[in-house]
């Protein structure tokens, strides 16, 4: 029997049919905009993202379906497998629909009073609930939830509702419609709307979606292609990966928008290695999209062929620039070349493409579906729609996130972050991965779009943001940012291979106590050439980590160069430990764990460290019964 | 090179399988690599010629693809692989003293293999799992939130799970 679909009318009479599988996922207001009819059975949605699968998801999802066939329920209610529903920190999470009840922390055994007490009594689980941080009250629903409080799904919209093994999910949400709208409305249509949406590219420029694509159309060689950048490099970011694992297909339904578009009939996913999750979930979209005849040839019998095949990439950083992973793709290193001419022009195999990020395609179906002018109420006058965010660092609610562009920092960290984890102060927030920077608490009202984040020295970047406490020191983080690049350099260019390096060398002076005021005016004017000469992007934004905290945290650096001191006590060198001596009550504890024998005292009374014996380990403050060990 | 050619081929009849069946040759470099190294583990040198000629590519091609990419290693590694996160989150969170603990229990550096074989150690970038910053991966296995106290417990375990026979990383 095929699964062929053979027209767009039997598409949506597939859909009307699948519609009761997805209905009860769904928020009455979020079944009204689809237009989907209520349901009845229950549904028990368990999140299967990265963190909640490492803490074991899976063996709850099992369990769940073991209690229900126990309760003589495993037809009547289904246990689905989704994608990240975004509070990481609270994993594993699972969700009880159509009541919308949100339960955190679950463990495998908590699945036999889940089904006793809710699914057959109607009787709330309230004690895995999440409880409000200061009433302590019991918040059942996502809404709720300060996590969840001013955010609005997109790109996210279908993880953690569809089972992303599952085309039928997808297609009950009215999955590759957008793809019919396109065809029905033309080409030139569909990237007007685009344009009108004002999408813009969500892996790191900002570059407007609907532009690239009209230029990419306005060239006449074929073929040409579609790609997709899902390289996602940027340590700290996992937002690629919760939307390939979760809601594949509306990257493969948006490739293939753009392909109607622009005239194509290839994609190409690049995707990193380091995914095979991701990997595997895409494979498994594609697989089916080309069984349901919604990729490969003559799709949904408009005549219209469009195929997307994976390639993986192989762990270096710069592919995730266009023209090094174009060349990646073509089986060569993976280095970047001048542009112009730009991919629109010439790229995979010299010929016309649009590359655009996985979150920039996600987007793409819901604005088809949904219309221009709903995506471009969302944001700010020049950035529209949603950003997703990885939260994550010294805060309390790591997680994935999707805001309006124009949400304010505070309102990230500080109410769906929860605020810095033990009570410790915030410092700083760090977004744009090596390529940002890093702003204070002086910023923290600053709305976030491309523009604004620019201007306080960051970038949006592709979306990580990691928050930094009191005990980080601004000096050091710029170091690690400089050491990945110096790694990940791909050698081509000398201000980037060299400058860099040198850049390193003068942090690495600095954090070690052997740094000079000249190191940091040297800083500034060399982070100055290296912007302004690199051959890609890679180097000209390299030296953003030191300009940003150099602008910022000036005096940070000042305390290493000419106290030798490191305020946020994170550079080992430059700590001194020492006994404090009416503490000490002399039970020799901190002298046997010394490793360099540095430690000199006898029983009973107040031992000394020898500070040039010391290798400033931090074990004897550890071990010390009393706590009379300081450091400083 | 002191193998002849027929032995070359059964030594490697399985990549040469997996070529002659590739739909086309262009660009297929990269593709063909990361299944030489899940095929054989690591990409020697012998191997590379061989799939330079296979491929009909320079050798010094080969060579600078391999060298270019971290993911692809011309040395052979431990039955048992460790990987620490060394991502923004898991650096902020403690990672860096992480790896220096296996580093001492191990007694080799980051990018080594230990000289029975048994354990090689590397640093990876981001592995997106931040919200279990520090992590440590061993073969399939995620361990989130860890300390330097879980270092040597880690290792024994794996210890065990190897002299139980049967691979580490299942
Ligand atoms: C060094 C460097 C690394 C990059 N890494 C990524 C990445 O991991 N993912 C991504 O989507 N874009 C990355 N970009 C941006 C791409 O070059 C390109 O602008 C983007 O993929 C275009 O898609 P968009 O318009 O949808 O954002 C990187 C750029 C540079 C210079
Ligand atoms: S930084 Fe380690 S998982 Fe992201």
């Amino acid at each position: 029997m095929s699964k062929r679909i053979g027209s767009p009318e039997e598409l949506r009479e597939l859909q009307v049919k699948l519609a009761p599988r997805t209905a009860l996922r769904l928020s009455p207001a979020e079944r009204e905009a689809l237009g989907i009819p209520a349901a009845e059975k229950m549904n028990i949605l368990v999140c299967g993202g990265p963190a909640c699968k490492s803490t074991d998801s899976d063996h709850i999802i099992t369990q769940l379906r073991v209690e229900l066939q126990k309760a003589g329920l495993a037809e009547e209610v289904k246990v689905v497998p989704a994608g990240c529903m975004g509070y990481c920190a609270q994993g594993p999470v699972l969700k009880v629909q159509p009541d919308n009840t949100f339960y955190v922390q679950v463990k495998a055994t908590d699945a036999a009073e889940i089904v006793q007490k809710h699914i057959l009594n109607h009787q709330y689980v309230e004690r895995l609930m999440f409880h409000h941080p200061a009433s302590g009250a019991p918040c059942r629903q996502e809404e709720d939830i300060p996590f969840f409080q001013g955010q609005v799904r997109i790109a996210l919209r279908n993880c953690g509702v569809v089972d992303p093994a599952y085309i039928e999910d997808y297609i009950s949400l009215k999955g590759y419609q957008g793809l019919v709208k396109a065809m029905e409305i033309g080409p030139d249509a569909t990237v007007a709307m685009i344009k009108q949406a004002g999408l813009r590219g969500r892996g790191g420029a900002g570059f407007p979606t609907g532009t690239k694509w009209e230029f990419t159309q306005s060239y006449t060689a074929t073929p040409k292609y579609v790609v997709c950048n899902a390289d996602e490099g940027d340590p700290g970011a996992f937002m690629d990966r919760c939307i390939m694992e979760g809601d594949p297909h509306s990257v493969l339904e948006a490739m293939a928008i753009a392909g109607h578009s622009i005239g194509a009939a290839e994609g190409v996913i690049y995707v990193r290695a380091e995914y095979p999750l991701a990997v595997q979930s895409l494979q498994t979209a594609i697989k089916q999209a080309e069984e349901f005849g919604l990729l490969g040839e003559n799709i949904l019998g408009t005549g219209f062929n469009f195929s997307i095949r994976l390639n993986l990439g192989a762990g270096a950083f710069v592919c995730g620039e266009e023209t090094a992973l174009l060349s990646s793709i073509e089986g060569n290193r993976g280095e970047p070349r001048v542009r112009p001419p730009y991919p629109a022009e010439k790229g995979l195999w010299g010929q016309p493409t649009v590359l655009n990020n996985v979150e920039t395609y996600a987007n793409v179906p819901a604005i088809m579906l949904r219309g221009a002018a709903w995506f471009s109420s969302y944001g700010t006058a020049g950035s529209k729609g949603t950003k997703v965010f990885a939260l994550a660092g010294k805060i309390n609610n790591i997680g994935l996130i999707e805001v309006p562009m124009g949400t304010t920092l505070d309102h990230i960290i500080n109410h769906i972050g929860g605020g810095i984890q033990n009570n410790r102060a915030f410092k700083a927030v760090q977004t744009g991965g090596p390529s940002g920077g890093c702003m204070p608490t002086a910023l923290l009202q600053t709305e976030v779009d491309y523009e604004s984040l620019t201007q306080a020295g960051s970038m949006m970047g592709s979306g990580g943001m990691i928050v930094l406490d009191e005990d980080d020191c601004m000096v050091n983080i710029a170091k690690y940012f400089l050491e990945f690049t110096v790694d990940e350099s791909c050698g081509r260019c000398t201000p980037c291979r060299i400058g860099t390096k040198r850049l390193y060398e003068m942090l690495e002076r600095i954090t070690t106590g052997k740094g000079t005021n000249k190191d940091i005016v040297d800083l500034q004017e060399l982070g100055d050439i290296i912007r302004d000469c690199s051959l890609c992007g890679l180097g000209q934004t390299a030296p953003n980590p030191v300009i940003s905290t150099l602008r910022y945290f000036k005096d940070e650096y000042i305390a290493h160069v000419e106290e030798h001191r490191c305020p946020a006590l994170a550079c080992t060198e430059l700590l001194t430990f020492t006994v404090v001596a009416d503490k000490c009550i002399g039970c020799t504890v901190c002298a046997r764990n010394c490793p360099a024998d540095a430690i000199s005292g006898v029983v009973r009374a107040a031992h000394t460290i020898d500070p040039d014996k010391c290798v400033k380990c931090g074990i004897c403050l550890d071990k010390c019964p009393t706590k009379a060990i300081i450091r400083y | 090179m002191s193998q002849s050619a027929s032995c070359l081929t059964e030594k490697y009849g399985e990549i040469d399988k997996y070529i002659d069946n590739l739909p086309s040759l262009r660009g297929a470099l990269v593709t063909v690599l990361h299944q030489a190294q899940t095929i054989y583990g690591y990409l020697p040198e012998e191997l590379q010629l061989h799939i330079a000629r296979r491929l009909n590519v320079p050798a010094a091609q080969v060579y600078g693809v391999v060298s270019f990419y971290s993911f692809f290693t011309m040395e052979p590694k431990g039955q048992c692989a460790i990987s620490l996160c060394m991502g923004t989150a898991c650096f902020v969170l403690g990672a860096g003293g992480v790896l220096q603990e296996f580093e001492k229990e191990l007694g080799i550096k980051a990018g080594e293999t230990t000289p029975d074989n048994l354990f090689s150690l590397d640093a990876l970038r981001c592995v997106g799992a931040c919200s279990l910053a520090p992590v440590v991966l061993v073969g399939d296995k995620v361990y989130g939130k860890a300390t330097t106290s879980q270092v040597r417990g880690i290792i024994e375990e794996h210890m065990q799970r190897m002299a139980k026979g049967g691979g580490s990383n299942e």
